[in-house]
């Protein structure tokens, strides 16, 4: 069956509503997680193996590029965790209607960017 | 002969069931794992590998680690079915996803059981 009805997918003029952008960005974190995880994976691998091998671990984990990303995927966990919650209480039905879905949108990313800041100040 | 029906709302059930209860089992380890951490504090190599030492924690980080690549799975699959539409492109990337967390798991074996 062929639809003819017109698509608008461009994603430079689409303004997303935030309960969108909150879906998006949870995409995006976890894409962003999923491509870290050699880099995770190496550096708890590096912290448990040996006295030696911990001493790497904390060059690596001194390094300010290693940081910044560190602090990337921080914010991409905590975001994908409470996008995470929240998709699983819609899941339910709580929160379905739309002044309670844009208000814990806000939630999620207020939040995510606080603990963020908050952690990244403190493990910096 | 088995007789799969390839279309209709039931066919994602499981990935879609597999990626919510792999959600809630790696929230409840985060949750856990923060509660030790703050509880143990470990600042050197000793205190942080006494936290891997036990089986139990062994067992249950793994356990977090494969519903970590279970649920990375689905995930992945969802970006690949919605962005990628040559069939073999995506085909050759869903076989490298499905390798690569694969692997992921024995190195994740292999780093936990390591731990003495």
């Amino acid at each position: 069956m062929t639809k003819t009805r017109p698509k608008y997918l461009d994603p430079l003029r689409i303004r997303l509503p935030i309960p969108g952008l909150i879906s998006i960005l949870h995409r995006i974190s976890g894409l962003g997680l999923f491509l870290f995880l050699p880099l995770l994976l190496w550096l708890f691998q590096s912290s448990l193996t040996s006295p030696d091998s911990y001493v790497r671990y904390r060059g690596a984990f001194a390094n300010p590029l290693v940081k910044l990303i560190l602090i990337g995927l921080l914010w991409a966990f905590l975001h994908h965790l409470l996008a995470g919650l929240r998709f699983l209480a819609l899941d339910l039905h709580y929160g379905t209607d739309l002044p309670t879905a844009r208000a814990t949108s806000w939630a999620v990313l207020v939040t995510t960017i606080v603990l963020t800041a908050v952690l990244g100040a403190w493990l910096w | 002969m088995v007789k799969r029906v390839v279309v209709g709302a039931h066919y994602g059930l499981r990935d879609w069931l597999v990626q919510r209860v792999t959600a809630a089992l790696m929230a409840v380890y985060t949750l856990l794992f923060v509660l030790i951490l703050a509880g143990a504090r470990p600042t050197n190599y000793a205190a942080w590998t006494a936290l891997f030492n036990g089986q139990a924690m062994k067992l249950a980080t793994f356990l977090f680690l494969v519903s970590l690549f279970l649920h990375a799975w689905v995930g992945m699959r969802d970006i690949l079915m919605d962005y990628v539409k040559p069939l073999s492109l995506r085909l050759t990337l869903e076989v490298v996803v499905a390798a690569l967390l694969v692997a992921w798991a024995g190195w994740a074996i292999q780093i936990l059981w390591s731990v003495r």
